[in-house]
């Protein structure tokens, strides 16, 4: 309670530009552990506990929102991705799921191991590709914080549009959950005792 | 319209904190210091709210006692004074006991991760003039978004528990989460728009100043202020599981709820998060709803800012405390009928009013008396109207006797 920041890192003293050498490890701590969560994520059995990791790996990349300097977009991340998004899926998963025990983790069939793969493929290639096709400058002096005001007079304004898509993403995710989670083969399905 | 500096602005009484702090870190070189005191405020905050839980445990007890017409603890010495004490030595020497089929990681996981957000929630709301441990621009989304990670929690206590009721109960207490999370931030939503800022400090001096020298200028004290602060409160009720609210963890219910399978020390990690969420969420109406630190007559700015939270704060937890121990539980399907047929639609209507106030903010003479009976209309109105649809042909109770 002793610690006021006015005066010292207030929105009114920006930028203050820190040390390139803890930029980067901070940088490198924070991609080593979405990538690690998620990979993990995609790889255990338990459902519950992939989602759980998920959601850790979402929390890291509002931690790269921080590091880069966009306070409000992390705040948003955090709340709609691991306060939201969280919740659909776990309820999703949950709901679904007949046994606690592990999901399958063959491919359905052959046919839907390649389509997966094309769309997969196809995916991360379009991603790849406007990243390295976009001209990013990487900044020779810090730029000072966006004020919360002029953000939200942008997505009100000009970037309407783009917040009306946004809201579906939790339709998506539940979407997505339910299809990842629920047993489609009729073996899969338990009886009832 | 926030005030001019007061003239108690730089007190001795006011700054001691800032005076205290800059003589312990003035020595060190500037990264450090920042970091110096960064951990002075994180440890401030955990001394003083972990003082306040043990005090708070006390203070429900007797209060609910009475209430209830009984004296309430006061065996372990004078007026029960050492009961905290004597609880946390019973907490602290309980077996820890986890099931065996439990998922022993997230099983201790869950109450830490629910305390640890619960803190975070603490680091923006503004104790007194100078005393806001970080100074956000987006300060009340960061209070919802460090918020919204505890419900996450709730959900890993009751399914790492491996024990269906806890489980039943654990989906039970998300679905409550997440409904009167839309009333508390609609509630919220009115005050960001008139005080112009998602900032916790600039909306508390944005109620500064005294309307014709002794009236304050809180948020509560106007109509659509009113109803919000109302919603706010019974939201954070059911945020932070308390009576009337308290399905997922009372006994009566499915056990014990999603705290079935804890005992003693993760036990008390769980009602400390409670009481925490609590104090955060009390905190937060404090400062957007009844003018933080700010005090209600300027005569009375002698009293350091930080002392008139404190006495807000005590006022919003007694009342917590109060209603406690005046209403019954609901069920959870009243509950969810509560939250989404007619707190949301009510906090709706209260956003449509306060936008109605802040367009007719120039309305000055005898059109501000007609503001107020417009705003006092449309926020009785709806209530009424909700109301009795909703309770048609339940309520008035009519009593046959055999």
């Amino acid at each position: 309670m002793v610690c006021s920041f006015r005066g010292y890192a207030s929105p009114e003293n920006y930028p203050r530009a820190p040390e390139p050498t803890f930029v980067n490890v901070a940088f490198f701590i924070i991609a080593l552990g979405t990538l690690a969560t998620a990979a993990v994520a995609m790889s255990l059995r338990n459902l519950i506990h992939s989602a759980l990791l998920l959601i850790g790996s979402w929390a890291g990349i509002g931690a790269f929102y921080l590091w880069a300097g966009a306070e409000f977009v992390a705040f948003g991340q955090v709340l709609v991705y691991v306060g939201a998004v969280s919740m659909v899926v776990l309820f999703a998963v949950l709901l679904t799921r007949h046994s606690r025990d592990d999901s399958g983790f063959e491919p359905d069939s052959i046919g839907r191991a390649v389509s997966a793969l094309i769309v997969g493929g196809t995916v991360l290639g379009v991603l790849v590709g406007a990243v390295l096709s976009t001209p990013l400058k990487s900044a020779t002096e810090v730029p000072a914080a966006v004020q919360v005001r002029s953000l939200g007079l942008q997505l009100m304004g000009p970037h309407a549009a783009a917040l009306l898509v946004v809201g579906v993403v939790l339709t998506v995710a539940l979407l997505g959950a339910v299809v990842i989670a629920s047993p489609d083969r009729p073996a899969d399905r338990k009886e009832e005792p | 319209m926030s005030a001019a500096p007061s003239a108690h602005a730089s007190s001795t009484l006011e700054r001691w904190p800032i005076i205290a702090r800059d003589f312990l870190t003035s020595g060190l070189p500037e990264p450090w210091r920042w970091l110096a005191n960064s951990l002075l405020a994180i440890a401030a905050i955990i001394i003083v709210f972990a003082s306040l839980f043990a005090v708070l445990t006390l203070l429900e007890r007797k209060v609910l006692a009475r209430v209830q017409n009984r004296p309430g603890p006061n065996r372990t010495g004078p007026f029960g004074l050492l009961q905290p004490l004597a609880d946390g030595i019973k907490m602290l020497t309980k077996e820890d006991i986890v099931p065996r089929t439990a998922d022993r990681l997230l099983h201790t996981l869950a109450p830490i991760a629910l305390l640890a957000f619960s803190i975070l929630t603490l680091a923006v709301i503004p104790f007194g003039r100078n005393l806001v441990p970080i100074e956000l621009d987006a300060a009340v989304l960061y209070f919802f978004a460090a918020g919204a990670a505890t419900e996450l929690a709730v959900f890993m206590a009751g399914w790492a528990s491996r024990n269906k009721y806890a489980l039943l109960s654990g989906m039970r207490a998300l679905a409550q989460l997440i409904s009167y999370e839309l009333p508390l931030l609609l509630s919220v939503v009115p005050v960001v728009m008139l005080a112009g800022t998602l900032s916790t400090v600039e909306i508390v001096e944005a109620q500064g100043g005294w309307a014709w020298g002794f009236v304050p200028q809180w948020h509560v004290l106007t109509p659509w202020g009113f109803a919000g602060f109302i919603i706010f409160f019974i939201s954070a009720l059911a945020e932070s599981n308390r009576s009337p609210f308290d399905l997922p963890e009372a006994e009566s219910e499915l056990i014990a709820g999603h705290l079935t399978e804890y005992s003693g020390f993760k036990y008390a990690i769980f009602f400390m998060a409670e009481y925490f969420g609590m104090c955060a969420l009390s905190g937060l109406g404090v400062t957007l709803f009844l003018g933080g630190w700010q005090a209600p007559l300027p005569f009375l700015e002698i009293i350091p800012s930080y002392v008139w939270f404190a006495v807000k704060l005590l006022t919003l937890l007694f009342g917590f405390m109060w209603i406690r121990a005046t209403l019954p539980r609901l069920r959870i399907d009243q509950l969810t009928r509560l939250a989404w047929k007619f707190l949301v639609p009510l906090a709706l209507v209260n956003l449509a009013t306060a936008a109605f106030w802040s367009l007719t903010r120039d309305w000055s003479g005898a059109l501000q008396l007609v503001r107020w009976a417009l705003a006092i209309v449309l926020v009785i109105t709806p209530f009424v109207l909700i109301g009795r649809t909703l309770t048609r042909g339940i309520a008035p109770r009519t009593y046959r006797y055999a």
